[in-house]
């Protein structure tokens, strides 16, 4: 049989966009959060001096790529977990008794939490730039693109594996609170790293969403704390780690 | 052909033996039925079967295909219908079926041609746009009967099909079922605790208590095991001297007391009655009622255990909510 069942992966994305699209209070609860943030953390901090930030660049243009991961971050994670709402419903047996493998089930999975997350990613970005946020050219847009979707990969990845593990909504908090939120914090998003204690940051360099954000920055604003290329060729490396071990654990778990 | 060959499959949880040592088979074209009380392992059966759970120990063929070790021919060769409703609720009913068709692989043609045949089986053509949420519980599950056809599987796994249905709709499910192992010639595994479902529909049944079948004949033969017509007694004072006078007496086949309950089977149970009112009278027992019936498959399942069906629910609580609603 083929490894990867193309039909198969192309009806679990069409499926997931019709949700998506009939949706509409999800669509802007997801975009609520991050704008939130954007707007707050930035008029509240933009008078403030952030050690560490080089002198063109302010905190509100700082913090659009932090919270674009951010919202990536969320979005992608949940993207993934939302196999456990298809456990709870029911409709991932109709998914796992069905005569495909189980590589394109993971595939078309992250096919359509790709789209959402990579539709809401892109809002929050036209949102920042009607803002006032300047992107510095049409390539490094198309770069930041790449930083994106690399991204929602690796926490599609990781949602997936929690989901396969996890039996049912019970550990869903746990995640929310002993996982997503360090990575978010660890990733500096919200300040420069530079400024944690030195113990703090070496945990940072464990935490891909750092190097995505990282990338981010350096592709937007011209700023990084490493090339951009080096951001992108590590989290390439986390999201295809991501996606294997995710495949392994799907094919692992029971449904019944 | 057997449509499923079945030998020692045993499913442990832990230390818990939800499915112990069952062996049967089943011909192509039958319907046939696992009765049992809940938690007796009917979808424990069902889910090993259809390749969901691993089993334990034994092996299971369904459509001559090992569910071990050929699980994407089973998975082709069947269509099941879980217990608990499993559509998306947010994509319509024909997007559902649309889905799953993808899913199996038929070609688009094929699919339009599949879909509009199946949901005139069942009835559901006028509401095959309407979003899955806004169904009644039967239609939900004639749509889930009508994709379980729909790749023309081989084998059909029904679980409880009619739970949490009224009665007016559970008989129209009952009509579908019939029509659809008599005209599609499917061979169909239906798993349930209500007597009436599996003696109205099924050809065989197994009758299924702690992971074990304790008996395995059509419904007629089941219940000719009792031997003849189960006749009830309300009785007042000390029963003790007539269960014994009755016990000693050839043509009562079996007897049990339950508050305050003599039941008991024998041939030609009307005209027994004036006989056994009799011989309590003697023993100082005196009988408020009588009831005289032909046995059930509830009398069938007390004689190989010990305990009614409903004891059983009582025991195991309410029955599981139906989830479904909302997302």
């Amino acid at each position: 049989m083929k490894l990867v069942n193309t039909t198969v992966v192309y009806v679990l994305w069409l499926r997931e966009m019709k949700r998506f699209l009939r949706a509409k209070s999800r669509i802007i609860g997801s975009l609520a959060m991050p704008l939130f943030f954007l707007a707050f953390l930035g008029m509240g901090f933009n008078r403030m001096a952030v050690p560490g930030l080089s002198g063109n660049v302010n905190y509100i243009q700082f913090l659009v790529p932090g919270i674009l991961g951010m919202s990536l971050l969320f979005s992608s994670t949940f993207g993934g977990l939302s196999v456990l709402w298809d456990r709870e419903f029911g409709f991932l047996k109709e998914i796992m008794v069905a005569p495909v493998n189980r590589v394109s089930i993971v595939l078309g999975r992250i096919a359509g939490g790709m789209t959402t997350a990579l539709i809401q990613g892109l809002m929050i970005l036209g949102i920042s730039v009607i803002l006032g946020f300047k992107v510095r050219s049409l390539p490094a847009l198309a770069l930041a693109l790449a930083a994106m979707l690399l991204i929602t990969i690796t926490f599609l990845g990781l949602g997936l594996i929690f989901a396969s593990v996890m039996k049912d909504m019970q550990g869903f908090s746990i995640v929310m609170n002993f996982v997503i939120f360090p990575i978010f914090f660890l990733s500096g998003a919200l300040y420069p790293m530079e400024n944690l204690p030195k113990a703090i940051r070496v945990l940072s360099y464990a935490d891909p969403l750092t190097y995505g954000i990282d990338g981010l920055r350096g592709v937007l604003l011209g700023v990084s704390s490493r090339s951009p290329a080096v951001d992108i060729a590590i989290m390439a490396s986390f999201s295809i780690a991501m996606v294997l071990v995710a495949a392994y654990a799907f094919e692992k778990s029971e449904c019944a | 052909m057997d449509a499923i060959r079945v030998e020692n499959l045993t499913k442990r949880f832990n230390d818990f033996t939800a499915v112990d040592h069952i062996s049967f088979s089943v011909p192509g074209g039958e319907l046939f039925g696992l009765l049992g009380p809940n938690g007796a392992g009917k979808t424990t059966t069902i889910n090993m079967l259809s390749t969901l759970l691993k089993p334990t120990s034994g092996r299971g063929e369904v459509a001559g295909f090992e569910v071990l070790k050929d699980k994407d021919a089973v998975r082709r060769s069947i269509g099941v219908v879980f217990q608990e409703p499993a559509l998306d609720t947010k994509l319509t009913g024909r997007e559902n079926l649309d889905f799953h068709s993808m899913m199996y692989g038929l070609g688009k043609e094929e699919r339009h041609r599949r879909i509009e045949d199946v949901l005139s089986l069942v009835d559901l053509q006028d509401k095959a746009d309407v979003l899955v949420e806004k169904y009644s519980g039967g239609m939900k599950r004639r749509l889930e009967i009508a994709r379980g056809l729909i790749h023309w599987p081989k084998v059909l796994f029904l679980d409880e099909p009619t739970l949490g249905l009224d009665a007016q709709t559970r008989r129209h499910i009952w009509d579908y079922i019939k029509k659809l192992n008599i005209e599609k010639k499917v061979t169909i595994i239906l798993t349930t605790h209500y007597m009436e479902e599996a003696d109205y529909l099924c050809g065989r049944v197994a009758i299924i208590d702690h992971g074990k079948i304790v008996a395995l004949d059509s419904p007629h033969k089941l219940k000719d095991v009792l031997g003849g017509d189960v006749v009830s007694m309300e009785i007042e004072g000390n029963a003790a001297p007539l269960l014994e006078q009755l016990k000693s007496m050839g043509w009562v086949k079996s007897l049990s007391l339950r508050e305050d309950v003599l039941r008991m089977t024998m041939e030609k149970g009307e005209r027994r009655i004036p006989e056994l009112i009799q011989e309590a009278q003697k023993a100082g027992v005196s009988v408020s009622c009588v009831n005289l019936r032909k046995p059930s498959l509830e009398d069938v399942f007390l004689h190989f255990t010990g305990r009614t069906i409903r004891d059983e629910d009582g025991q195991n609580g309410r029955r599981r909510m139906m989830p479904g609603h909302g997302r």
